[in-house]
């Protein structure tokens, strides 16, 4: 058995007919052919397949799809301007090599983004606090603070401080 | 030389990173593309009496089923050894038994549960040094242990390692015992494979190796190289784990009976308990070392728990045996390393494969012995540093070496004031 759900994905609306036992990110992944949310275990423990969901960042393979019926999910598809300008936080990460295989990089950028919409101006432990959901195995995690600690405007050199 | 050297450079493929536009093999998506999963073995060691799967094969939604008998080539890879499906011997627990192929996982895993098997279970051994043992239960019949060219362990020997511990003034014995690791990359093994319209069968592979799986892959499908295309390049972190075929042949396998796009994805659960660990590593050190910090003799034994099959384990033990006793001159060294089978997953390469795990043995064995003889530990790394033309344990020449510089940029860096007597030491003359 199907149901039908709608929800705002990136600024436009979008429908899929799912099981009740889908998940976002089965949904996102395999039905809506959305690239960057990313299947790493699928028991919420890597932080790969994070989105925002009205802003906040959440686990899309632990949320059933029919739940998000009329809400906003945002992934990094929509970080760029329209123009192809890169997110700051983007172009930060670039900056810093912050991304080596990538794999766990978009979840890192979402809740990086959620972070600095919350708490414009975080220290260097709210940083780690926020990203401390996501696993990188390549071990980019100082990069990543770096290039956080560049967009808030500190400036990110104190590597392993 | 100056656009590069010593420069940052961004990464060639760095903005599809952050873009999210950086396509890995899981994102591909193809119309009527089939799912597959794998029934793995339940027991460690065992032998399959019988195996049915027609309650799988009557399953709505269940497009094919494959054991053993409908590999089209050779079943077996890495020296003839490695079943792809289960024949009768289950060595490991979570072999393959069967896959199937279906419109979504969910029927896939509902398939498997109809899948009836029957294992008589065996005692398995899990312990490399009780698998040495005589009466110890045999993982393959040749016996527990890999036979190398020298024998039942690989062997290094230099100079007389008895006249050299008699020479020394301190013996230092220490065992280092590394255990398990799984590389564990983020992104779990998957491969799509399917046919194009040339017949030409496509795998898209998350292989760190594309040559070598393609070595193991014509026998397995009898098809040549022209016939197979393996599309790679794009990895979500490797570090070793995905240099063994872990899902291509099975997605290919099912391409080729189904003629239709078969995606294979691993859950995180099969990544940690069936596909390649770097196995567990045991070193027993015997140095001896004179009053004046020259290191006389070094004799070693290891051992090496290479799981249920050898794929690189044997190989690890070879590659690890070069780098034994570090990057010194030592005049008498003897090593023995083995390669032990057990009921366990297969080891295989992980990050700096077999050499790091022998360096922090040697290393910690330096600092005993400037400790015993009451030497700062830095000195007796200068005085023992490989020189320009030394030779190796294993006969070798040393060429390029380098410690004694990297020694002092180290010492450098971490504001360290060397004495002037090693300060004046170089790699080019003893």
């Amino acid at each position: 058995m199907k149901y039908p759900l709608s929800f705002t994905l990136n600024g436009g609306n979008v429908d899929a007919l799912v099981k009740p036992t889908d998940t976002l990110l089965d949904v996102l992944k395999e039905k809506l052919n959305v690239q960057s949310p990313k299947r790493g275990c699928d028991t919420g423990d890597c932080g790969s397949c994070t989105v925002l969901l009205n802003g906040n960042p959440i686990r899309s393979c632990l949320t059933l799809a029919l739940t998000v019926e009329g809400k906003n999910i945002q992934t990094v598809e929509s970080f760029a301007s329209k123009e192809g300008k890169l997110h700051p936080l983007q172009q930060a990460f670039h900056n810093h090599g912050a991304a080596q295989c990538g794999f766990c990089t978009p979840g890192i950028l979402i809740s990086a983004k959620a972070l600095l919409e919350q708490n414009p101006h975080p220290n260097r432990k709210e940083i780690v606090e926020a990203i401390s959901g996501h696993l990188c195995r390549c071990g980019t995690y100082l990069e990543v603070i770096e290039a956080i600690q560049e967009v808030v405007g500190q400036s990110g050199k104190e590597k392993g401080k | 030389m100056t656009k590069y050297v010593g420069k940052p450079i961004p990464r060639y493929d760095g903005i599809g990173h952050v873009t999210g536009a950086t396509a890995y093999v899981d994102d591909i998506n193809m119309p009527g593309m089939l799912y597959a999963k794998v029934l793995r073995s339940p027991v460690h060691k065992g032998v399959m009496k019988r195996i049915d799967v027609s309650g799988a094969e009557n399953l709505p939604g269940v497009a094919a089923v494959v054991t053993a008998k409908d590999v089209p080539g050779k079943n077996r890879y890495y020296n003839d050894e490695q079943p792809v499906f289960v024949e009768d011997h289950i060595r490991y627990r979570g072999e393959r038994i069967a896959a199937v192929a279906a419109v979504d996982e969910d029927t896939a895993m509902e398939a498997l549960e109809k899948i009836k098997i029957e294992i008589e279970e065996q005692p398995p051994v899990f312990d490399p040094f009780e698998a040495m043992k005589p009466a110890a239960p045999k993982v393959r019949p040749q016996g527990n242990l890999w036979i190398f060219n020298s024998g039942e362990s690989r062997v290094v020997t230099k100079g007389d390692v008895e006249k050299g511990f008699a020479e020394s003034d301190e013996i230092v014995e220490r065992t280092y015992t590394e255990k398990m690791n799984d590389m564990a990359a983020i992104e779990p093994h998957v491969a799509v494979a399917y046919t194009d319209a040339s017949d030409r069968l496509l795998i898209h592979t998350v292989s760190q190796a594309r040559h070598f799986h393609l070595g193991h892959l014509c026998p397995i499908f009898n098809l040549p190289l022209s016939k197979i295309c393996l599309v790679g390049g794009t990895v979500g972190g490797g570090f070793g784990g995905k240099n063994e075929v872990q899902t291509e042949h099975v997605a290919g396998l099912l391409a080729l009976k189904l003629r239709k796009p078969v995606k294979y994805r691993l859950t995180r659960q099969e990544v940690l308990q069936c596909t390649t660990k770097r196995g567990a590593f045991y070193f027993e050190y015997k140095s001896g070392v004179k009053k004046n910090g020259k290191v006389m003799a070094y004799k070693i034994r290891a051992v090496h728990d290479i799981g249920a099959y050898n794929t690189m384990g044997a190989y690890a033990v070879e590659k690890h045996s070069f780098y034994i006793v570090g990057p010194y001159d030592v005049p008498h060294v003897r090593y023995d390393g083995y390669a032990v089978f057990t009921n366990k997953p297969v080891s295989s390469s992980m990050r700096g494969f077999s050499t790091i795990n022998v360096n922090y043995a040697h290393e910690v064995q330096m600092d005993l012995m400037a400790e015993a003889i009451g030497m700062d530990p830095w000195e007796i790394r200068f005085i023992n540093a490989w020189r320009e033309g030394d030779i190796a344990p294993n006969q070798w020449k040393v060429v390029a070496a380098g410690l004694i510089e990297t020694l002092k940029k180290t010492a450098e860096l971490e504001g360290v004031k060397l004495p002037p007597h090693l300060l004046a030491m170089s790699s080019q003359r003893r």
